[in-house]
């Protein structure tokens, strides 16, 4: 394989996102579909192994190219955004947590060579988004395990080639003593328990199973989960999440920059009343991308950093920056909306904000900001600065 | 018995009121991962709060990490660490 830069990258996402996720954005949230032309188009140019080191066959793109992607399919298609983010959270933590075992590195090799989608199933029925507590668990048998979980949502889960499930080391393990585990399709069965006829986000398909495993014991993440939550999986799924949220902010507010220009060509020498309304949602736009580039720059610059990761201000900042965006980008979908007024609030006009509205209510609730707020507060009972 | 049995009872001690842990602090080995006996994040910051208070000490910043409350051993240097006793 050719390297690809990371403008290249950035190049290519824009173009199967101007040409092949636009085309079916309004389909999929109608429809409540896998956008799979969108997932055809970016296996075609390997971007689901864009992340995988390029020893194992993969591209061997940085954290910040891969939220640069997430950001422009995100401003297409916040379903598209999104799927993709959570296959590269599971990248990442592979990459970063399970190289030494011999099974993760033939599953890397296979990943690239295939271009395998990955779910992800951390929440669970009874526990919610509280990721650090499992109720399921490994139940070893030789070199076999079983593991049964009731999984309230596997977004894109019947599209996936493999599952990454936390669950209790062992039967007699506590609650927070987690694993990660990786299951290829047949190792697992899905009965779908609920549906996903939601307000947004509609093309994850983010149905409801039972999922009953039996795999090797070769396919549990060497590494303890709670060092691979702390060190990789919430500050990745914070970042690349905020990144797409920011795709979704960038593109209302390119429809109300659009509608801007339309009025004040309709009345030449004059500034239209919307423009100072546009003017405001641009300073918050401005600042939710610094939030999130800063974050990752953050994240960058200590990713090697075991310590500093380990630490309660890192964990606070990776926090502050879902909760800021997550608010964020409802408020500027929300802002746009009133400076495009009639014309955004209509489904059948080209200024239409009503899918970014939708999909960006999402982003408070995944993974609850009270929850999060909560965890804050209580590491801030000891941390002493900022 | 010696300053570092003592410090490793009271620790166990707080470990006990504070720490929610699945099994009997009693049963632990000085070494063995706290985060595998069941302490969660949450129940860490209610830890460390009541080691500060038992032993009247501040941790600093660079101690409050995942690592410096792994385990009874590592409490255990951070606070000997803090209050100049050696072990
Ligand atoms: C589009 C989308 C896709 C998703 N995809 C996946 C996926 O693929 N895999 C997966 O595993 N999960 C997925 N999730 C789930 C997600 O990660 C969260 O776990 C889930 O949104 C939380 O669900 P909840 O609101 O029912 O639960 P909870 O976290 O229990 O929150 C419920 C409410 O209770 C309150 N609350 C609960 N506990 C606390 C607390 N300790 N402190 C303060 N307030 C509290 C909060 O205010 C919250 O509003 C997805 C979610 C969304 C929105």
């Amino acid at each position: 394989m050719t390297a690809v830069t990371g403008r290249d990258l950035a190049t290519l996402a824009q173009k199967i996102g101007a040409e092949v996720v636009a085309a079916a954005a309004d389909r999929v949230d109608r429809d409540a579909r896998f956008p799979a032309e969108a997932f055809a188009a970016l296996r075609a140019e390997r971007f689901l192994a864009a992340m995988v080191p390029e020893e194992f066959g993969g591209g061997g793109h940085s954290l910040s190219e891969i939220a640069t992607v997430c950001q422009t399919l995100g401003r297409y298609c916040a379903s598209t955004g999104m799927i993709y983010a959570m296959h590269q959270i599971q990248v990442a933590c592979l990459i970063r947590h399970s190289r030494t075992s011999p099974f993760f590195q033939r599953f890397l090799h296979r990943l690239a060579e295939q271009e395998l989608l990955l779910g992800s199933a951390t929440t669970e029925l009874g526990i919610g988004g509280d990721v650090r507590t499992s109720l399921c668990a490994v139940e070893r048998q030789g070199d076999r395990f079983r593991l049964t979980k009731q999984a309230p949502v596997i977004s894109y889960g019947l599209e996936s080639d493999a599952i990454l499930v936390t669950a209790r080391r062992a039967s007699d393990a506590a609650s927070s003593d987690q694993v990660i585990v990786l299951l290829n399709k047949d190792d697992y069965r899905l009965t779908q328990t609920s549906g996903w006829d939601a307000l947004g986000m509609r093309g994850t398909c983010s149905l409801g199973f039972t999922l009953e495993a039996e795999a090797s014991v070769d396919q549990i993440v060497p590494q303890p989960y709670g060092e691979i939550s702390s060190h990789t999986m919430l500050p990745t799924s914070h970042l690349l999440w905020a990144s797409l949220w920011l795709g979704i902010a960038s593109d209302a507010v390119a429809r109300g920059r659009a509608f801007v220009r339309a009025e004040a060509r309709r009345k030449p020498g004059t500034v239209p009343p919307s423009a100072t309304r546009l003017a405001d949602v641009v300073a918050d736009l401005h600042a939710m991308r610094a939030t999130v580039h800063n974050g990752l720059a953050e994240y960058e610059r200590v990713m090697h950093d075991g310590d500093e990761l380990s630490s309660l201000g890192f964990a606070l900042r990776m926090n502050n920056i879902k909760v800021l965006a997550s608010r964020a980008v409802a408020d500027i979908v929300t802002a746009a909306l009133g400076v495009t007024g009639i014309a955004g609030y209509k489904a059948d006009s080209k200024f239409s904000l009503g899918r970014h509205l939708r999909d960006a209510h999402g982003a408070s609730l995944m993974i609850a900001n009270d929850r999060i707020l909560a965890a804050n507060a209580a590491m801030l009972l000891v941390q002493k600065d900022d | 018995m010696n300053d570092a049995g003592q410090l490793a009872d009271g620790i166990r001690t707080v470990l006990r009121e504070h720490a929610r842990l699945a099994i009997d602090p009693d049963g632990l080995d000085d070494q063995a991962d706290l985060y595998q006996a069941g302490l969660t994040s949450h129940a860490s910051v209610n830890l460390m709060l009541a080691l500060e208070d038992r032993f009247e000490i501040e941790f600093p910043e660079r101690m409050l990490r995942r690592g410096a409350f792994s385990s009874i051993a590592a409490i255990r240097s951070a606070i000997e660490e803090l209050t100049g006793v050696d072990a």
